[in-house]
C-alpha cells in the first residue's frame, strides 16, 4: 500500500459530515487503487451512502479533503466529478423510466461530448449518439432491448441499465451504491459475473450489504460503523479481525444510536 | 406529429386547416365575427404553446407566464406612445425586454422547486403588474391604446390588412409549434426532458442542470412575449389584466387541458377553452357555472388532456 501512492486513484482524507448531531461521516479516509475492486461494508446507518454522496458530489463534507488522480475535487460540483471520470450508480434505481433503454444510455454518450446547448438537429438520428450507445448496451447484455421503455424492464435489467448509464459517460473510476439492492440470488450472481468481467478496466468503489458478493469481488475491504472507518484490509483480514466480528455480531453493545443515513 | 394513424394528429390538421380557412369561411357563413376570435385563440395558442416547453416538457410550472405578453405588448405600446412605430425598433426591443426580464426571473426562480417555484414566478409577475398598473402615464389600470400597428415600412407587409394581421399570427402559431417540436428532440430537448424526469441522474451523467432550465426558461418568455407583441399589435391596446395572474393560470389550463408534454395539445387546449367560453358566455351570464365543473372533470379524468385521450399509448411523447 505504502509503495503504490503513484498508483492511488481516489482518496479521501479524513471526510467528516454531520446532519444535525448525527456524524455520520467521522474522520473518514480510504484510498483506492487504480485498477481495484474496493468494497465499503458496514451495518445499517453506518454512512455508506452519505460517503458515496460525500464523494460523488451530491453532499459536500464539513471538513476533509477528496484527491481524484491527483487532483482535489473536494469542492467540485457532482456534474464536474463526473466529467473528470469519477462516476456512480445509485442505490434506489435511477433512470429515466419514459425513455427507451438506448434514449437512457445515449443522454450519457451525450454528455460525454461536451456541452447540449444543439438546439436543432434531432438526437433520435444522431448515428456519433446511437451508435457508441447501441455498443455499450451490447456490452452490457441489453443488446436486445434497446428499444425497449426503461420503465417496463424487469428489475434485475433495470440495475444494469442504471450501470450501464454510469458507464457510457466513459468513466476510469465507478462508485457503485448496492448494485445488488433488491435482487434476487440468480440475479445477484448475474451482476457478480457482469462486475468481475469489468474489473481492470475500471477502478470500483463497492458499497453492498451482499456479502458473498463482496467476498466475490472486492480486493479490498473496508469497514464503516457509525461513520468511521473500523478497519481496512484483503477479505481474508477483514474475515477474521475481531472489531469486525464484534460490530457485526453487536457484541459492542455500549454504542446507542443507529439513525439510518441519507 | 409524424404519422396521420393516431386521431390526435388528425385533430391537428383540423385545427391548423380550420385556422388557415377561416377568414374566408366565416365571412361566407355570415359569421365574420370568427375571424377576429381566431386570431385571438392563435395568439393565446402561441402563448400556451410557449409554456408547455417549460412546463411539460421543463416541468417548470410557471405561474407567471402571462407577464411576458404583457412585457412584449406594453413594449409596443409604450414605444408607439412615445411615437416609435417602426417594427424594426419595436419587435428586437420587445423581445429583447422579454429575454432579457426572464434571464433574470428564470434566474431566480429556477433556485428553487416544486410549490416554491410557482410561487416565485407568481410573485416576480405580480411586480411587474403593479407596475403597470402604477404607470399612470402609460394609462395605469385603464390600459393603454395604441394608436398605429407597429410599422414594417413594406407596401405588401402592412399590419393594418386584416389577412395580413391574421395570416402573420397564424404562421407565428405554426413556426412556434415547429420550433418547440424541434428543440424537444435536439439535445437540448432530451436534457431538458431527462432534467424533468430525474434531476440528479443528468447531474450524475455530467450534465449541470441549471443552464439549461434557464434557456429553455428565456425561450419561452421570448416565445410567450411574441405572442404579447402580436396581441398588442392586434388588438391596438394593452392593458395590466393582460400579465395579470388570472391570465397565467388560464394559460396553464389550456396546456393541461389539450395535453401537457404534446407538441399540438397547447393549441388545441386553447381553442376548447377559448372557444368553450365564448360559446358558453352567450347561453347564459352564469357561464361559469358550467366551465368550472367541466374543467375539474378534465383534470380529474382526462390526465394526458385532449390530445393524450386521443394518442395511442404506443406513440405517446411525441
Amino acid at each position: 500500500m505504502n509503495d503504490a501512492t503513484a498508483n492511488i486513484s481516489l482518496e479521501a482524507r479524513g471526510l467528516q459530515k454531520s446532519f444535525g448531531g448525527l456524524v455520520a461521516t467521522d474522520n473518514l479516509s480510504l484510498e483506492a487503487t487504480r485498477g481495484e475492486i474496493h468494497a465499503v461494508i458496514g451495518p445499517n446507518g453506518a454512512g455508506k451512502t452519505t460517503f458515496v454522496n460525500l464523494l460523488s458530489g451530491i453532499l459536500k463534507p464539513d471538513g476533509g479533503a477528496i484527491l481524484f488522480e491527483g487532483r482535489d475535487i473536494t469542492r467540485l460540483s457532482a456534474p464536474a466529478r463526473v466529467n473528470q471520470g469519477l462516476a456512480r450508480s445509485f442505490q434506489i434505481t435511477s433512470i429515466f423510466r419514459d425513455f427507451t433503454v438506448l434514449e437512457n444510455v445515449m443522454l450519457s454518450v451525450q454528455a460525454g461530448q461536451g456541452h447540449s446547448f444543439r438546439f436543432w438537429k434531432p438526437v433520435a438520428k444522431d448515428e456519433s449518439l446511437r451508435g457508441p450507445a447501441r455498443e455499450l448496451l451490447e456490452k452490457v447484455g441489453l443488446g436486445d432491448r434497446t428499444e425497449v421503455i426503461a420503465g417496463n424492464l424487469a428489475h434485475g435489467e433495470q440495475r444494469q441499465l442504471e450501470i450501464a448509464i454510469s458507464l457510457a459517460t466513459n468513466p476510469t473510476f465507478l462508485l457503485l451504491d448496492e448494485p445488488m439492492a433488491g435482487m434476487g440470488p440468480e440475479e445477484s450472481q448475474g451482476m457478480i459475473d457482469f462486475l468481475k468481467a469489468l474489473k481492470g478496466d475500471y477502478t470500483m468503489l463497492l458499497v453492498e450489504h451482499d456479502m458473498d458478493a463482496v467476498f466475490a469481488l472486492a480486493d479490498r475491504i473496508t469497514v464503516l460503523v457509525y461513520g468511521k472507518a473500523i478497519a481496512t484490509g484483503a477479505p481474508d483480514e477483514i474475515r477474521n479481525d475481531p472489531a469486525v466480528r464484534a460490530a457485526y455480531l453487536g457484541d459492542d453493545a455500549t454504542d446507542d444510536a443507529n439513525g439510518e443515513s441519507a | 406529429m409524424a404519422e396521420l394513424k393516431n386521431p390526435a394528429s388528425i385533430l391537428t390538421l383540423i385545427v391548423i386547416g380550420l385556422c388557415a380557412v377561416v377568414p374566408f369561411l366565416a365571412p361566407a357563413l355570415g359569421e365574420p365575427f370568427y375571424v377576429i376570435v381566431f386570431a385571438r385563440i392563435m395568439i393565446w395558442a402561441i402563448a400556451a404553446v410557449s409554456l408547455n416547453l417549460i412546463m411539460g416538457y421543463g416541468g417548470m410550472i410557471s405561474f407567471g407566464h402571462a407577464v411576458y405578453l404583457g412585457i412584449g405588448g406594453y413594449t409596443i405600446g409604450i414605444l408607439a406612445f412615445h411615437g416609435i412605430t417602426s417594427a424594426w425598433i419595436q419587435w428586437p426591443v420587445a423581445i429583447g425586454a422579454c429575454a432579457f426580464i426572464s434571464l433574470i426571473f428564470g434566474a431566480i426562480s429556477l433556485r428553487t422547486r416544486g410549490v416554491y417555484f410557482i410561487m416565485i414566478t407568481l410573485a416576480l409577475a405580480q411586480m411587474i403588474f403593479f407596475l403597470s398598473v402604477s404607470a399612470e402615464r402609460y394609462g395605469s389600470d385603464d390600459g393603454l391604446n395604441i394608436l398605429t400597428r407597429s410599422d414594417f415600412g413594406l407596401s405588401f407587409f402592412d399590419l393594418n390588412d386584416k389577412l395580413t394581421m391574421y395570416y402573420t399570427i397564424f404562421a407565428v402559431l405554426l413556426a412556434s409549434v415547429f420550433i418547440s417540436w424541434k428543440l424537444i428532440h435536439s439535445r437540448f430537448g432530451v436534457v431538458m426532458r431527462a432534467a424533468k424526469s430525474n434531476d440528479t441522474r443528468v447531474q450524475a451523467v455530467g450534465v449541470s442542470t441549471y443552464r439549461y432550465r434557464l434557456i429553455a426558461f428565456v425561450i419561452a418568455g421570448v416565445m410567450c412575449g411574441i405572442a404579447g407583441l402580436l396581441q398588442a399589435n392586434f388588438e391596438r391596446f394593452v392593458s395590466p389584466d393582460m400579465m395579470n395572474w388570472p391570465r397565467s393560470g388560464e394559460l396553464i389550463f389550456m396546456v393541461v387541458l389539450g395535453g401537457m408534454s404534446t407538441i399540438f395539445g397547447p393549441v388545441t387546449g386553447a381553442f376548447v377553452f377559448l372557444m368553450l367560453s365564448e360559446i358558453l358566455s352567450t347561453w347564459t351570464i352564469h357561464w361559469h357555472i358550467i366551465f368550472g365543473p367541466f374543467l375539474v372533470l378534465v383534470v380529474l379524468f382526462a390526465r394526458g388532456g385532449i390530445h393524450g385521450l386521443l394518442t395511442p399509448r404506443a406513440s405517446r411523447d411525441e
